[in-house]
Order: structure tokens, then sequence, then C-alpha cells
């Protein structure tokens, strides 16, 4: 799309894009290809700079135990999550969208999740999930050692994958209920005069017209999953107990700032990147082209 | 609809009832606990009515958090952010909508590709640019020999150095350096008839009388939608200000909860810190409330 009508003076139209073309060179660009950067140097331990190495900092990530590990629990968070938050969001969007008595009322309420920050929630879930405190020390005192985020790894992880989850179905709550009520209405009635039910309509009217939606939120909810996450691992977990919940960002940021080791840093945030790239590229190109009812 | 589906309509209420305690349950939680002192907080099981200590709580979790201040930072954080976007994005949506020049397109794709990666996974190289903000362009003037040059002419070294840890700026920066809201301005503006234009244009007026009296007033309701979700995003941030403000005046509320729950392997008091975690959440929870219109909006147009 183009506009007819332009202004002709385009040293002034370029003066307009200035403001924004720096701050993003500066802290866009630049740290984009100092990234790149590191990731093939070394820095010398006593100053004096950083010398080449090529592709020695990947080889040395990707064959160490810490870093698949990392990359596993990433990926099952990922999906565990971004599983739950769909399907829950799904189903209460599309009853929200029967427009019984009380609709408007879930529409209000049920995207307040989203508003809050992910350290806050994860401080309420930390509570919420404690093993002392809170619901589950109800459920320790009848099976004791049931359940302990603290020592064993699968429990932090369901604690974080249960915080991360409660948020982003508030967020996947909104895209839907407005895919459903772009949905024509005409549509719907007039499957209904033909004699469809409401299960009916859902699975071969409603369902496949908001698959868009579905696709675009699935690739939104893992990327987020990758960067999201990171408020609540530090406040839930720090990443443990023993690496259990010590994904991709955390380790990106402890590797960094807390071993300061940036070339090995570095080339994770290059990974990292490139995965998000490609979930990008793959949006945009196959699943937008290929899933169009409209 | 027009048939009668009782069983249905029971199950779609019973569904949509437990959904909603899901979604309001650990704000309820956290202001119960808040309520309580300490040892019946961790009873087992938790007391389910309040209790009688809701504002002591509160004054304890402002004063060992300080979180006076630290709101403050914040709004002032999330505001600046939030102006940032709505007015940056604005100018360069009009330079790319309302301009021809070489290079264009360039410049499109160029913002655009900012949309793919988020500030987390480019952190480190981005912290060490807020060290010093003008290292990108030392380090051009050394690789052109721009400033072996000026050293030989003018006798001085150059050494540009402009550090924006522990400040406003550098919170503020890099989350504005982003795409978000210049391809929402962008869809805006191109629906704007050309008429208008070609009618301005007719009356004498030139690009920046047409963006400022014309242009911005008509997209009111998208600076509106764009400035609610950049608020609430930038308010919600963490993993940059933690990084950023190491002296805690600048810190923000999100960034102090940390205060509230003590190192590795111990147990916080959990009254102080769900009455720390009640006033963090509760700024974000009423812009949602009161701006639902425009938070829902300006997230469905942004993101799509």
């Amino acid at each position: 799309m183009e506009k007819r009508v332009t202004f002709s003076r385009w040293t002034v139209g370029i003066l307009f894009a200035v403001p924004q073309m720096l701050l993003i060179f500066t802290f866009f660009y630049w740290p984009a290809g100092q990234a790149v950067y590191w990731s093939l140097t070394l820095q010398q331990p006593w100053g004096g700079g950083n010398i080449w190495v090529g592709l020695d900092n990947f080889r040395s990530i990707l064959a160490s135990a810490d870093y698949w590990n990392s990359i596993t629990a990433s990926l099952a968070f990922a999906a565990i999550s971004t599983g739950l938050a769909m399907v829950i969001a799904l189903v209460l969007a599309a009853l929200t969208d029967r427009q019984l008595a009380g609709s408007r009322f879930y529409r209000v309420v049920l995207i307040w999740p989203y508003g809050i920050a992910a350290p806050a929630l994860a401080l309420a879930f930390r509570f919420i999930l404690a093993p002392e405190a809170g619901f589950m020390a109800v459920v320790n005192r009848a099976w004791p050692g049931f359940w302990d985020p603290g020592l064993d790894g699968a429990d932090a992880m369901a604690s974080i994958i249960a915080a991360f989850s409660w948020k982003y179905v508030g967020y996947n709550f909104i895209f839907f209920l407005a895919a459903f009520q772009a949905i024509p209405r005409s549509l719907i009635e007039a499957s209904a005069m033909d004699g469809a039910g409401v299960v009916r309509r859902f699975r071969d009217i409603q369902f496949p017209l908001i698959t868009p939606t579905i696709f675009f939120l699935l690739v939104i909810n893992i990327t987020e999953s990758f960067q999201d996450s990171f408020g609540i691992v530090d406040i839930m977990t720090s990443g443990g107990p023993a690496n259990a919940t010590n994904l991709m960002v955390y380790k990106i940021y402890s590797d960094g700032f807390k071993g300061l080791d940036y070339s090995g840093a570095a080339a994770q945030s290059i990974i990292l990147m490139m995965l998000i790239v490609v979930l990008t590229i793959f949006q945009f190109r196959f699943i937008e082209r290929r899933v169009h009812y409209r | 609809m027009v048939e009668r589906t009782p069983i249905l309509n029971f199950v779609t209420h019973l569904v949509l009832f437990i959904g909603f305690m899901l979604a309001v349950a650990p704000f309820v939680i956290v202001a119960i606990a808040a309520s309580h002192n300490l040892k019946e907080v961790n009873d087992v099981p938790m007391p389910l009515l309040p209790g009688g200590d809701f504002w002591a709580n509160i004054k304890t979790a402002w004063i060992t958090a300080g979180l006076g201040p630290k709101l403050l930072n914040s709004f002032i954080f999330a505001a600046g952010v939030a102006a940032g976007k709505v007015i940056i994005s604005a100018l360069t949506a009009f330079s790319i909508v309302y301009f021809r020049y070489p290079g264009r397109t360039l410049i499109f794709w160029l913002i655009f590709i900012t949309l793919m990666l988020p500030l987390e996974v480019r952190i480190v190289p981005t912290y060490a640019v807020a060290a010093n903000v003008l290292s990108p362009y030392q380090a051009i003037l050394d690789v052109t020999g721009l400033s072996w040059l000026i050293e030989k002419i003018s006798g001085v070294q150059v050494s540009l150095s402009l550090g924006l840890l522990n400040s406003y700026t550098g919170l503020i920066l890099p989350l504005i350096a982003t795409a978000t809201g210049t391809f929402l301005y962008r869809q805006f503006f191109l629906t704007v008839p050309d008429e208008l234009t070609e009618a301005a244009r007719m009356d004498g007026a030139g690009a920046l009388r047409f963006f400022i009296d014309i242009l911005l007033p008509l997209s009111r309701t998208n600076m509106a939608a764009l400035g609610t979700i950049m608020f609430l995003w930038a308010w919600n941030q963490y993993l940059w200000p933690l990084l950023v403000t190491t002296d805690p005046a600048h810190a923000t509320a999100v960034t102090e909860l940390k205060q509230l729950i003590p190192n590795v392997g111990g147990i916080p008091e959990w009254n102080i810190a769900m009455a720390g975690t009640l006033i963090v959440m509760l700024p974000p929870l009423v812009v949602v409330v009161a701006m639902q219109r425009w938070f829902v909006r300006g997230l469905i147009a942004t993101e799509k």
C-alpha cells in the first residue's frame, strides 16, 4: 500500500525518521553486532582486547551438558505452558462468545492476569505453592514430602509453568475473543438455521475461522515463554534446584553477569536469536500463507 | 442464539465461573495473606478470612522495600517509555508513509527487523552500550581513522564517554528502540484519505503543519491505545531495570520486590512479602481496569 499524495521536500521526511534510526542503531543494531563479535572472540583475562577464536565459543557451549539441559528445560517449559495457556483461553473465549448472561462481566475480569508484572505474580505463586505455608502445605501434611519445589526439579518446573500460564491465559483470551467476535454473525445464524448445534458450529465454522489467530498466538506464546519467563524464574526458583529451571534467558543472564563470561553468553544469545528469528520467519512465510480462510 | 440448550448453558456457566475463580484467586489469596500476622499466615491450612494486620503489614512492606520513591521511579520510567514511544513512532511512521526518498524501503525493513529480537536476548551487549552510550560512535571513529585524523589536526585525543547506568535516560531509551508503535501508526496513516492531504496542501500547509494540525489530532485514539500498552509494558519490565539500576535510589518498584525475600534457601515473612506484592500489583491493575477499552484495542493493534 502506498500513498498517492506525498510531500515533496524529502529531506524534511528523512529528518522525521532520524530519532528512531539513531535509537535503533545505538540500542539494537550495535548491540546485536557486538553479540556476534563477542561470540566469535574471547576476551583476554587481563585486558588487552579480544582474540579471534572463530566458532570455538559455540563448540564449547554445544558440548556442555548444562547448556543442553537449559535448552531441554526451555523447550519443555515453552511447550507445556503454551499448550495450557492456549487451550484454557480458547475454551473460556469460546464460551464467553456464546454471550449468555454475565459474559460481559467475564470479558472484563478474565484479562486482569495479563496486567500483572511477572515478578509480582511469581512472588504470589511462590507463596501459594510454598511447601511450608499457603495451600500445598495442606497436601504435604497428608502426604509428607509430596511437594517441594525447593528440592524437586519437576515440582519447581510445575510452579513456574503454573505462574506463566496463569498470566498468558489472560493474554490469549483477549485475542481469541476478538477473533471470535470478528466472525460474521450471519454465518453462525445461517448454520444454526441449517440445524447445526453449538458444538457442531464451533467445530466446523468458528474453529477453522480462527486458525490464523491460533498460529499467531502459538508463535507469540513460545517467544514470550523465552523472555517473559525471566522474572518468574528469578523470583521463584533462581534456576534451581540443580539447574532444573535454568531456562535459556536466565542462563544468559547468570553466565554473562554473574560468571562474567561475555563470550559464552554472547554465543548463547546468538543461538537464541536465531531460534526466535526462525520461528518468526516460519510464522510469516508459511503459516500465514497456508492458513487463510478469509 | 435461538435454540434451547439447558445442559450446555449450565456447563458454560460452570466453566466460566471456574475460570473466573482461577483468575481472581491469586489476588484474593495475596490480599488475605497480607492481612495476617506472621504466625497466622504460616498456619496450615492458611486462614481463609482476612485478619486484622493489613495496614500494619502494608506499612512494614512500604518501609522495608522503600516503596514510596520506587513507585515514583516506576511511574516516571513507565510514563517516559510511553511518551517516548508515542512521539517517536509517530514521527517515523509519518516519514515512512508521507515521503518518497531514496532508502525509504531500507529504513522500513531496518525498523521492521527490530520487532523480532526482544531486549532480553541481546541483554549483555545492550548493557555494555548503556554503560557508555557513545562507545558505538567512538568505535566508528577509531575504525574509520577519523579519531587519528582529529588527533593529528587538533592534538585532542578523542574519547567519547557518556554512561547511562543509574539514570532515567538509561532505563527508558533502550526500551523505546523497537518498532512496536511505528506499525500501528503506519496502518492508521494509510487509512487517512488522500483528499485530506490534498486539501491541506491546497490551503498552503507544509509537511510539518499537516502533521501537527491534522494527522496528530486524528490519531488520538491510537495514541491512547499505544500509550496504555507501553505504560503497562514498561511498568512490568524486570530484567533491564535490574541491570541498569545498581544504585537502589534508581530502582523500580518491580525490581525492589526482591528486597522482600531473603537470599537462596530462606523463607520470606510471607505476610510482608504479600503486602508488598499487592502494592506492586495494584497500579497496573488499576490501569487495566480504567483503560480496558484502550488496553484491548492497543494490544490487538500493536501485535497484529
